[in-house]
């Protein structure tokens, strides 16, 4: 494509936007311009000024950054809190003057979303026991214990993180059919008990351990049990605490699998739940963002309470601690 | 009994040969140094002996019974690693405490000892710190104390001192020599410094390629080396070695090497003779070569290096090779530049076979 078309196309893109949406895309393009434009300026100033522009320069990529990551989510919120048709009015409205709290109610009780919030944290919490239990084991032997085809299994578990969930995901219906699974909590969380992707990172996280602990474990005569609670585990602790993490988020979020395996309203989780509500409120959009916040904020104190884990599970190995 | 034992023991990674059919012994209470340069297979013999390595061949003993099959913890040796090996996420006193919990001592009985233990090594002030907030001192003893407080039959110590920085290792040999003197109990200690080799050691096993070269007290080994390898390992500046063809003339055998002739006495004209080593590697330490207008070697002063206490001369012979001098500071030393001749008395020469590297004569 050429670059001239190529800007054609951004124009055009730009034109169909709502004007409001539009002058906040092109505001936020000249500050991130100006940022970028102050950083690389600010290698050629003096030293003082040039950590001040740097500094400047930066905390105003950010600052976009943020905006265009937390505008949503602000949306949802007052969205939350207008009227029905304020919701849908030109131009968006962007600040609750008469906040209705009523809808948050509303979506709560007709969406019966206190049911739907106890399944998903049921299955989710499942989900996470069961493969940090599972990974954990698995990681263990693939890293410190010697056993015939110890190599071939770890590529085949590897192997199973390659495959896409859409593939194996009529086998799997069926397997939980036949067992009996159908329409139960089984069938929600089994299938998740035990991931490649798991064994993978606490694997890597453990053979990270120096050689000399696990000898001087060995020496001190720590068995198996004794050796990963004491010393294996807390080492790996950031790895571990990162899966969690992610489990957590992936078995929250899950929307196909619950929506198929179940078809009991008294299993279904909060994101077929929200999809009800939707279904049920079609005009009321008010509600429907209201349960929207109402499922999202479990998981936004999640974040906020283990956002330093997160980070240092992503980072952990990068630097030499 | 902490005697430790190992005959004929041969230990083999795939094609390579780490130790190769070693036998040696080291007795209760005995502090025994194995010596050698890195990748000599000294590392090995400790964790065949500590059994986190089984070995090919050959039998190992500690006490009275044969330990082959026996578990590393069963062995009831402990070992101080280079490293330390500090468990990160636990403190000082759980570090120590972790070897008793799993043998299931009881928590009274557990916290004394320990207390007692980092009462010996001054580390009461330390034992809620984790390894992070430790010096490297600190968490040498902590590693240290994790051995003591299990009162093993022995120690391994591979290389405890080298992560120390030079002041504090020799502050922390003369420790260890008191501590095992006290302690009296059975220390394999694994060095590459030839310093702590001769000042640790009751005895002193010299290795390179997996094979003991010597093994005997520190002086037998600096005043007698059994092969041309021991001969320059040990002693700093290292022994001087110049390699010759044993000429006779008038019935007299002597050396002829680039810097002259060196004569020999009757009994090593003997030895060289019935050895049939057709070269002939002659050995005088720095400290045993006089400057001596007699003296058979022409050479010529290159470098002084003045250290206070001691000069060491460095000369030159007409090929190039280098021989160094030891001479007190109160001997007047020649200027750099200088002609000189060396010699040195008889008895104080080592005769080697230049191509077997073994020692000639006694």
């Amino acid at each position: 494509m050429s670059a001239e078309h190529g800007t054609g196309t951004v124009a055009t893109a730009l034109g169909t936007l709502a004007p409001g949406f539009r002058d906040f895309l092109v505001g936020a393009g000249i500050v991130v311009v100006a940022g970028t434009v102050l950083l690389v300026l600010s290698r050629r100033a003096s030293p003082t000024h040039r950590r001040q522009a740097a500094l400047v320069g930066r905390y105003l990529l950010l600052v976009v950054l943020a905006v265009i990551v937390l505008f949503p989510l602000y949306i949802t919120v007052v969205d939350s809190l207008l009227q029905p048709d304020q919701v849908v009015a030109k131009p968006p409205i962007l600040f609750p003057t008469h906040p209705q709290w009523s809808s948050y109610a509303t979506a709560w009780t007709q969406g019966h979303l206190g049911r739907y919030l106890l399944n998903s944290f049921v299955v989710t919490g499942v989900i996470v026991v069961g493969e940090l239990v599972t990974s954990i084991a698995a990681a263990y032997a693939f890293a410190f214990l010697r056993f015939p085809f110890r190599k071939t299994l770890f590529v085949v578990f590897l192997a199973t993180m390659m495959v896409p969930v859409e593939v194996t995901f009529l086998t799997n219906l069926n397997t939980v059919v036949s067992l009996g699974w159908y329409n139960t909590y089984f069938g929600l969380t089994i299938p998740f008990l035990a991931t490649g992707f798991g064994a993978f990172l606490v694997r890597q996280a453990f053979l990270g351990l120096p050689g000399d602990l696990r000898d001087a474990a060995e020496l001190d005569g720590a068995n198996h049990w004794q050796f990963l609670r004491e010393v294996a585990l807390p080492v790996a602790r950031p790895a571990v605490a990162a899966l969690g993490i992610f489990s957590f988020f992936s078995a929250f979020g899950q929307y196909l699998w619950p929506l198929i395996v179940t078809k009991d309203d008294r299993l279904r989780t909060v994101t077929i739940g929200l999809k009800f509500l939707a279904n049920s409120q079609l005009n009321n959009f008010n509600v429907i963002f209201a349960g929207t916040v109402l499922a999202a904020l479990p998981l936004f104190i999640l974040l906020v309470v283990f956002e330093k884990q997160l980070v240092r599970g992503l980072t952990a190995g990068a630097v030499k601690g | 009994m902490g005697r430790v034992a190992l005959t004929r023991v041969t230990k083999r990674f795939g094609e390579v040969t780490a130790v190769s059919d070693i036998t040696l012994e080291v007795e209760d209470q005995e502090f025994l140094v194995l010596l050698g340069p890195s990748g000599c297979g000294k590392s090995t013999v400790l964790r065949l002996i500590a059994g986190l390595e089984s070995p090919t061949d050959g039998s190992i003993e500690i006490g009275d019974r044969v330990v082959n099959g026996v578990e590393p913890k069963e062995r009831d040796v402990a070992m101080v690693f280079q490293s330390y090996a500090l468990y990160p996420q636990m403190t000082a006193r759980r570090n120590i405490e972790f070897p008793l919990k799993n043998q299931r001592t009881p928590k009274l009985e557990r916290a004394r000892r320990v207390e007692e233990v980092a009462e010996t090594l001054e580390l009461t002030e330390v034992l809620d710190r984790r390894p992070a907030q430790m010096s490297g001192g600190q968490r040498q003893r902590v590693a240290l104390a994790r051995a003591i407080v299990r009162r093993p039959e022995a120690f391994l110590m591979d290389e405890p001192l080298s992560n120390l920085d030079a002041k504090l290792r020799t502050q922390t040999r003369t420790e260890l020599i008191e501590l095992q003197r006290r302690l009296a109990t059975t220390v394999v200690y694994v060095t590459h410094d030839q310093v702590e080799g001769m000042t640790m050691g009751h005895r002193v096993a010299v290795m390179e390629n997996g094979v003991i070269q010597q093994v005997g007290a520190p002086t037998e080994i600096y005043d007698h080396p059994a092969n041309l390898f021991v001969a320059g390992f040990i002693g700093n500046p290292p022994m001087n070695v110049l390699t010759g063809l044993p000429t006779s003339e008038d019935g007299r055998l002597a050396i002829e090497t680039p810097g002259g002739g060196i004569p020999l006495t009757a009994p090593q004209q003997d030895a060289v003779r019935r050895s049939g080593a057709t070269q002939v590697a002659v050995g005088v330490r720095p400290e045993h070569i006089r400057l001596d207008e007699d003296g058979p070697l022409r050479a010529s002063v290159a470098v002084i290096e003045a250290l206070g206490y001691e000069n060491h001369v460095v000369c030159r012979l007409e090929d190039g090779q280098q021989v160094i001098v030891r001479l007190r500071a109160e001997v007047a030393a020649p200027r750099e530049g200088d002609k000189v001749h060396l010699g040195a008395e008889p008895r104080r020469l080592h005769l080697f076979d230049a191509t077997t590297g073994a020692r000639i004569g006694t």
